[in-house]
């Protein structure tokens, strides 16, 4: 869907689901899902149908993601971090992560 | 990195937004002696238009084009201003005691503001069709922001859709950049000339005008552009095509990405839970705060500046968190030497020449606005167009009972992306104005905190008496 | 709308369309009563859009002993009642009777909550039903996320809670699939009686009808008068955190803190004296949150996402209120706090008693607001 314009950012290793995705310096996690063609990035907790990051600007809410174990937080807001490891929400949160 | 932890109980003004209004007024305040502290969610300053500003890969100037670089300026200024500038922080709680309630990495703070300025801009118009849930499905805007910040442009089959500068504007930065765009379906209705012409004098005055038919030459020469009366994402798991229909003649394209995006509203929540008074703006189809010529709100002592005062764009968003700021500073340091208050009204003056003509040129249609059968109304909560028009049939009149009723607006975005539908919904099935039906009734958090934050606020012996039992 | 409409249009009309008005609405019209509910507008104080949905048994009563009988024949009702709204409008309100917990943080909670029991349930003519007390593991076997500072708890088999916003939903589509006016924005400023029919006032109108029952919550306290009744009232504001949707944790409903069937966590149970309904004082929020966490410590990282202030309906004593009008025959007040709970009883006993035009003494008699007057001579 897209592609980096310059690849002059330093590389973040962080890993998606247990696999790694090369970000870089600058990207937020949904910057980073979208730049590593990553079709969804959660489930609803109603119905399970896949959503991806929106609005990209903190309004939609879709790009909820389990950042380090914190399930639900909005990954459009949140710099990547080297060794971040993101996880895909699957429908409801667990409650205690 | 300013923590939690650093921050002093209370300041004179608290500026609430890092985009042109918010670091204008910032900047202003602070300097004028005024302690001032600015909070703003994301990673950096610049808000949506200047996003990035001080970050962005993208190093080919004419790519973003020099109004984006107009915020280099305005951003170094209010970094040297004295104010002290905290990113990544959640305002979640702003009340009428003007106690601003913040969350910073984890951590809450309550600060209090002899003065607040609401500076959190806009977003984007909700813009339900079919599928536009749809992984694939995103806004103009939100695409424009990954160009912004990370150099991300759209490289598979991409399609863009909607009324308003913001689509022309990004398909153009798209082009300049090398990426794809397959089709700009344009679903401005052409009636909308009607109102639009008599207001074309005063547009064809100001500094849009001639940049805006530019940037609609640049982008038609490279790109088929279809006028359209129905727009529809389709695909099972993801996005694979958009229908699209003129007078009944439906056509289909394969796609990757849908660019979706009809004009700007004021992002109305914080203000709301505050207790300030909203209007419904019948030009820009959205509740507008009622505001004094200095931009003070119904609550004494919050204002409201830059898009979230009514959409006019960034350099007026500026000059208008100049005006906020400077009545701020007369308020709580009147021997303060400030900029001639006159210059800066006329400046604005001429900026906001011919948002009329704009305004009602990309009203969007109501077919756009007012969904019909399975399209989803609310997002989070997954409540069909179809849903909310049987409750109000039934009886049910304004959004605060829907929303008990179907839960719709109940889920983390809180309103924002299906506010708007609702009240229109509503006003369309009881034949009422959106006036009368009115909005949420919203109340903080306006952005969710942890239950552990909110426990680990400073309660008062009568506050546990209240609960404990 | 309703002004075009010819004279006696109604045999009820129901003032108040929350949850007791609607209940009340709906057995009417299975009563075939022709039946028109008033309600006021989108932004009124609203008790039935701020109730935490309980269907609740255990220390009802404390003070009135035959509250307690009436509590558990409208739980015992319950189950029916959902039955019957699911067949006439496919709606489940998930009603559930699991039983329900009152925990303590604290020897001293636990120790006053064993004593609150102990003299309801040592009053004169009570209801015979079981409330036990736990100790910390007896109440970890069946709420296993407890943490370490619950103390223990008391549990009643008979407690349950239902999805209360659908309720609230369901009985309005089935009010409406029976064919019951609902007219919003039809605040209720007047009533008089004249050539045996009543009259309300409105801002759109005059609605006639046979009888009238007030189930207009703490505004009862101005309507009543009007007819010859009473309703001593005294709101009080409750405030409510609630949670993002989490998979199911939680089997039981505690009096401050239950998982809905949608997933979201709701908290609370503040009494303030504030009757602003727009208000909302965070250091409550506050206290709810930190009782929930100890009580829970799994749900520390949990979002809030949304929180809410309403106003209680309270009448002074904290019992209902249902009476006849002796000088308007045909008026009857339906009035009391817990709208969830007893909204079986209204649909199914009280509104059949209306629809007769009598009220059963043998039921409802302790209930009268006479019983204000008695307190104050004695």
């Amino acid at each position: 869907m897209f592609k980096r314009l310059a690849d002059a950012g330093t590389a973040v290793a962080i890993t998606v689901d247990g696999k790694p995705v090369a970000a870089r310096a600058g990207d937020t996690v949904a910057a980073a899902l979208l730049a590593a063609g990553i079709d969804h990035c959660r489930t609803t907790p109603v119905t399970g149908a896949p959503r991806a990051p929106y609005c990209l600007m903190g309004v939609c809410f879709e790009c909820l993601v389990t950042v380090d174990g914190v399930g639900s937080r909005q990954g459009c807001l949140i710099p990547v971090r080297e060794g971040m490891k993101v996880e895909t929400q699957l429908g409801k949160r667990e409650a205690g992560r | 990195m300013i923590a939690a932890s650093d921050l002093a109980p209370s300041y004179d003004l608290v500026v609430i937004g890092g985009g042109p209004a918010g670091l204008a007024a910032a900047s202003l305040a602070a300097r004028a002696g005024v302690s001032t502290v600015l909070f703003d969610e994301n990673p950096g300053i610049g808000g949506q238009i200047y996003r990035a500003i001080t970050t962005t890969p993208v190093a080919d100037r004419a790519v973003l084009g020099e109004d984006y670089w107009a915020g280099t300026e305005l951003a170094a200024d209010a970094k040297a201003s004295g104010a002290s500038i905290v990113n990544g922080a959640t305002v979640w709680s702003l009340d009428p005691q003007r106690m601003v309630g913040a969350s910073i990495a984890g951590k809450v703070r309550m600060i209090e503001a002899k003065r607040v300025i609401i500076a959190t801009g806009s977003q984007e118009r909700p813009f339900p069709i079919p599928g536009w849930t749809l992984p694939g499905v995103m806004t103009a805007g939100g695409a424009q922001t990954a160009l912004k910040a990370q150099g991300l442009v759209p490289s598979g089959r991409t399609v863009m859709a909607g009324s308003g500068p913001l689509l022309w504007l990004l398909a153009a930065q798209t082009l300049r950049a090398g990426g794809r765009v397959d089709a700009i379906l344009d679903t401005t209705p052409w009636r909308n000339w009607l109102q639009a012409l008599v207001h074309l004098p005063d547009f064809a005055l100001s500094p849009y005008f001639t940049k805006g038919l530019a940037l609609l030459r640049e982008v038609k020469a490279k790109v088929p552009v279809h006028r359209v009366d129905r727009v529809e994402a389709v695909g099972k798991e993801k996005l694979s095509e958009v229908v699209f229909a003129s007078g009944g003649r439906e056509q289909r394209l394969p796609a990757d990405l849908l660019l979706l995006h009809q004009g700007v509203v004021p992002n109305v929540n914080l203000a709301n839970a505050a207790g300030v008074a909203h209007l419904w703006n019948d030009r820009q189809l959205c509740f507008v705060p009622v505001l004094d010529a200095d931009f003070g709100s119904s609550v004494p002592g919050i204002a409201v500046a830059g898009d979230g005062a009514g959409i006019a764009g960034g350099t007026a968003a500026a000059e208008r968190g100049r005006v906020a700021a400077i009545a701020a500073v007369r308020a709580l340091r009147p021997e303060a030497t400030l900029p001639d208050t006159q210059a800066i009204r006329q400046k604005l003056q001429r900026e906001e020449m011919g948002r009329a003509f704009l305004d009602w040129l990309n009203r969007p249609a109501e077919s756009f606005r007012q969904p019909e059968g399975e399209t989803l109304a609310c997002r989070c909560e997954e409540v069909t167009a179809k849903q909310v028009r049987d409750m109000a049939r039934i009886g049910c009149e304004g959004p605060n009972q829907m929303k008990a009723f179907l839960r719709c607006g109940m889920g983390p975005c809180q309103g924002r992306l299906c506010g708007l539908t609702v009240t229109e919904l509503i006003a369309a099935e009881r034949k009422m104005t959106p006036a009368e039906v009115g909005y949420y009734r919203l109340r903080p958090p306006v952005k969710p905190i942890t239950l552990a934050e909110l426990a680990s606020l400073p309660i008062s012996e009568a506050e546990r008496k209240a609960v404990e039992r | 709308m309703a002004a075009s409409l010819g004279a006696t249009d109604y045999d009820v009309a129901v003032v108040g369309g929350g949850l007791v008005g609607v209940a009340t609405a709906w057995g009417l019209a299975r009563e075939g009563c022709r039946v028109v509910v008033l309600d006021e507008g989108d932004r009124a104080v609203r008790a039935s859009r701020g109730n935490f949905a309980l269907v609740w048994v255990q220390s009802k009563g404390l003070g009135l002993a035959p509250y307690a009988g009436w509590t558990v024949r409208s739980s015992n009702a319950w189950g029916g009642f959902s039955d019957l709204l699911k067949q006439e409008t496919g709606l489940d309100v998930c009603f559930q009777r699991p039983g329900g917990f009152h925990l303590a943080l604290s020897e001293k909670e636990l120790e006053a909550r064993a004593d609150t029991l102990k003299r309801l349930h040592n009053q004169p003519g009570i209801v015979e039903y079981k409330t036990e007390i736990l100790d910390h593991s007896q109440v970890a076997r069946m709420l296993p996320d407890i943490g370490p500072e619950v103390v223990g708890g008391s549990y009643c088999p008979l407690d349950g809670h239902v999805n209360s916003l659908r309720l609230f939903r369901t009985l309005h589509t089935a009010i409406n699939a029976r064919g019951v006016t609902y007219l919003p924005s039809h605040r209720v400023e007047n009533i008089t009686k004249d050539g045996g029919e009543f009259r309300l006032t409105t801002a759109h109108g005059e609605i006639r009808a046979g009888k009238v029952a007030l189930a207009a919550g703490n505004a009862n306290m101005r309507l009543a008068p009007m007819v010859g009744l009473e309703a001593p009232m005294r709101p009080e504001r409750g405030q409510i955190v609630v949670t993002e949707r989490l998979r199911p944790f939680l089997n039981y409903p505690v009096v401050t803190l239950r998982q809905t069937d949608e997933g979201t966590v709701m908290i609370g149970d503040s009494k303030e004296e504030s009757v602003d309904p727009a208000g909302l004082t965070i250091g409550v929020s506050a206290t709810e949150a930190e009782r929930a966490v100890r009580q829970f410590p799994l749900l520390a990282n949990v979002n809030v996402v949304r929180t809410w202030s309403a106003i209680r309906v309270m009448t002074q004593d904290g019992f209902p209120i249902y009476d006849e009008s002796e000088t308007h025959p045909g008026a009857f007040t339906v009035c009391c706090h817990s709208g969830v709970t007893l909204a079986a009883n209204h649909a199914l006993t009280i509104a059949p008693m209306i629809a007769r035009g009598a009220l059963d003494t043998s039921l409802v008699a302790p209930f009268s607001a006479r019983r204000f007057h008695v307190q104050e001579a004695g």
